[in-house]
Order: structure tokens, then sequence, then C-alpha cells
């Protein structure tokens, strides 16, 4: 699903040349061009999340690259788990 | 909800800055994307959150303090994560797997299942892509066939059929992205948005179009031309014809779920000439009956 992104910016409190900042980092996947007015929810929720670790938790943009890298990881990990789970035959979670 | 000082481990008397240390120091162990598999460290957030958006506003702690609101303050309607998103199988194309790659190395049983596992997550099918396609209220009813440009630089033919709604979405198998192994392609998702035809206002599957109409042709009635989404029909004005009367032009309005079409609503306008004719006004001014006639009378 996508969502307006004006809209996720005024309801965020996220200012547009932010988010460009964000993207240019790579942190969030640069839309494609017929998409800028537009972002998918799992990016909206991934910019939520860098907006509170500067603001609420402090880091800076080098400790971002670090945590959004080891989230990544985790992300991956979980992932490569869930698959193991089910080729095991346990329930999921 | 707990003393606010006591969930973030303040005293008090803390300043400003030591509670906004404790409300980071805490966020930063308790944010539920930095615990994507503790479901409790959403709801110890929470509560760190909120105790923070009241012991963190100065004039809220001032109100706190001096017993003006309660520790509960307001909540923020629920949140979604970022870990609620890519948690997800299909829809997280930032997870990697760097942070085991050397364990699929290796001989030994583990190692096998590890492979296995990126086995089975490279088949799995490609993602589904969801596309919008606006088109014109006359496609919607005649059916079209409609290019698309993905912001990958293809493109995608797309048959319309005839009828379709708003909101309706196309799916077109294996027009999605393919997958990462030798799993199926995701499909193509295209919902269709019919634009609004400034012709008409619509209301549901009914269409309605204001047509002017000269003062002979009310007077008289006319057999003339009207557009519908489609295209122009013949339309016969009833001798006598009032503003405002609707007339209707059965089944040329939008199509209609599940098959078939509203109805197209023409409502009459009567306009008279900017200049009125001197012979006109002549004849108004002697025209008895018209004097007598009250539009505004109840029986009219």
């Amino acid at each position: 699903m996508m969502i307006d992104l004006e809209e996720f910016l005024a309801q965020s409190g996220i200012d547009g040349a932010t988010m460009e900042h964000w993207f240019m980092r790579t942190w969030i996947a640069f839309p494609q061009e017929a998409e800028r007015s537009e972002i998918s929810e799992i990016d909206a929720a991934r910019a939520v999340f860098i907006r509170d670790l500067k603001n609420d938790m402090g880091v800076n943009d080098e400790g971002i690259d670090v945590v959004l890298h080891l989230v990544d990881q985790v992300h991956g990990l979980r992932r490569a788990l869930t698959i193991l789970r089910k080729e095991l035959g346990a329930p999921q979670g | 909800m707990d003393n606010p000082y006591a969930i973030l481990g303040v005293e008090p008397t803390a300043s400003a800055q030591e509670i906004t240390k404790a409300y980071r120091r805490l966020a930063r162990k308790l944010h539920p994307d930095l615990n994507p598999g503790d479901k409790a460290a959403e709801e110890r957030f929470k509560d760190v959150a909120n105790a923070y958006r009241l012991l963190g506003n100065a004039d809220k702690r001032r109100r706190f303090d001096a017993g003006e609101i309660d520790e509960a303050g307001n909540e923020r309607p629920q949140q979604r994560y970022y870990r609620d998103y890519a948690g997800t199988d299909n829809e997280n194309g930032y997870a990697n797997d760097e942070g085991f790659a050397d364990f699929a190395d290796g001989d030994d049983p583990f190692a096998e299942l590890l492979r296995r596992a990126a086995q089975a997550r490279a088949n799995q099918p490609g993602q589904h892509l969801h596309y919008r396609l606006p088109i014109s209220l006359a496609e919607s009813i005649l059916g079209a066939n409609k290019r698309l440009n993905l912001p990958s630089g293809d493109t995608l033919d797309v048959a319309i059929p005839a009828g379709i709604g708003d909101g309706q979405t196309l799916r077109l198998k294996g027009k999605g992205a393919p997958s990462a192994g030798k799993g199926a392609a995701g499909d193509a998702l295209i919902e269709v948005e019919v634009l609004p035809d400034h012709r008409f206002t619509r209301d549901g599957d009914d269409l309605t179009l204001e047509l002017p109409i000269s003062l002979t042709e009310a007077v008289l009635g006319e057999r003339v031309r009207v557009p519908t989404p489609t295209g122009e029909v013949a339309l016969a004005i009833p001798p006598g014809a009032s503003s405002g009367m609707k007339l209707r032009l059965k089944g040329n309005g939008a199509a209609r779920r599940g098959g078939g079409r509203g109805d197209e609503f023409v409502r009459l306008k009567i306009v008279l000439p900017k200049d009125i004719d001197p012979e006109l006004k002549a004849f108004v001014a002697g025209w008895q009956a018209g004097r007598s006639f009250n539009p505004r009378a109840e029986d009219v």
C-alpha cells in the first residue's frame, strides 16, 4: 500500500528537506520518479524509526548508519529463522 | 500507568536535562524497532514514551506536579512500528543475510539447514507489484487498451474490460517482480481509477448533465443532441419544459460493478439571450396569461 508523501510528512513531523537527506544517505530506498508523491508503508515506518533514533534517542547520522545496518541484519536473520522453523515443521510464531 | 517519575527512574526533583537523559537511555534500550522479537518491549516503551511526554514538557510537568492532570496524560493512537513491516517475509527489501552468511559455508548440518533456508527464500514467488491506472469515464464503459509506464522504464499493456468500475483491481498474472530464484514471478495488481468527467456530476452509477436550452426549445419542444460519456444521442425536449426538469437517458450512465450501466439524467436550464429582443419584450409586456401565472403558487 502506498501513502501520500505530503500527508505522511505532515503527520510525522518530518520535513521534506530532512526526508530528502535520508533518501540521499540511502537509509530509505529512493522512490522512483513516477512515485515521488507517494511512499510505501514500510518506508514510512522506517522513516518514523529514523526520526525516533534522531529526535528521541539523540543518535547522530553515523550512529544511524550503524543501527540500520544491524537492524537490517537482525531482520534478515529473523527471516532465515522463520524459514528454518517452517523447514523443521515447527508451528509459526 | 505508574508514576512517570518511577517509570523513567528519576527523582521528582530531577532537572529537565536529567529527565531527557533518562528517557533517551530507556528509549535506546526499549524502542520496539531495536527489539524486533520482544513483544513486551512495545508496552514498556509506550509507558516510557508516555511518561516522557508528560515530564519532558515543562508545562505538562508543572500541571502534573500540581495535580491538575493525572499520569495517564494523552496516549497517542496505536502506532505501527517499522518492525511490523520489516518482520514480514515479502515486503522487506532492506533485510540482509550478511549477519550469518559465514554460518552457511560449513559442512555441518546447521550450515546445510541455512543453505536450504536461503534457497527456499530465493525460490519464493516474486512480489506482487501494485499500480494505479487512471482511465476516462468513456474508457471504463467501452473498455480500452492502455499502456502503463513502469518506474523501471518497462511498459505493461493492460486490456481494460468494458464496464470496469472505479476502484476495481485487475490482476496480470506473472507481471509482477521476478523471483530471486526458481519461484514464479509475482502478479501486477492494477487498481483502476475512473477519472471524473467534468461535463457530468456523478452519484453512484448515475450521471447528471446540465443542459442549457433556449426559450424557443422550452416552449415548443425540440429534438436536441446531448453528450453522454460515450458520444452524443438525440433527446426530445417536451413542449413546455421548465428549468430544473430532469429527463432520463436510460443506461447511459457509468458502468456498474457486476455489469450494466447507470442512467444519465439531463437537467434542463432555460437560458435567455444576453440582450433581450425588443419584439419578445413587447410580447411579454402585453401577454396577459403570463401575468396571471404565478410559478410560486403551490399547485403549479
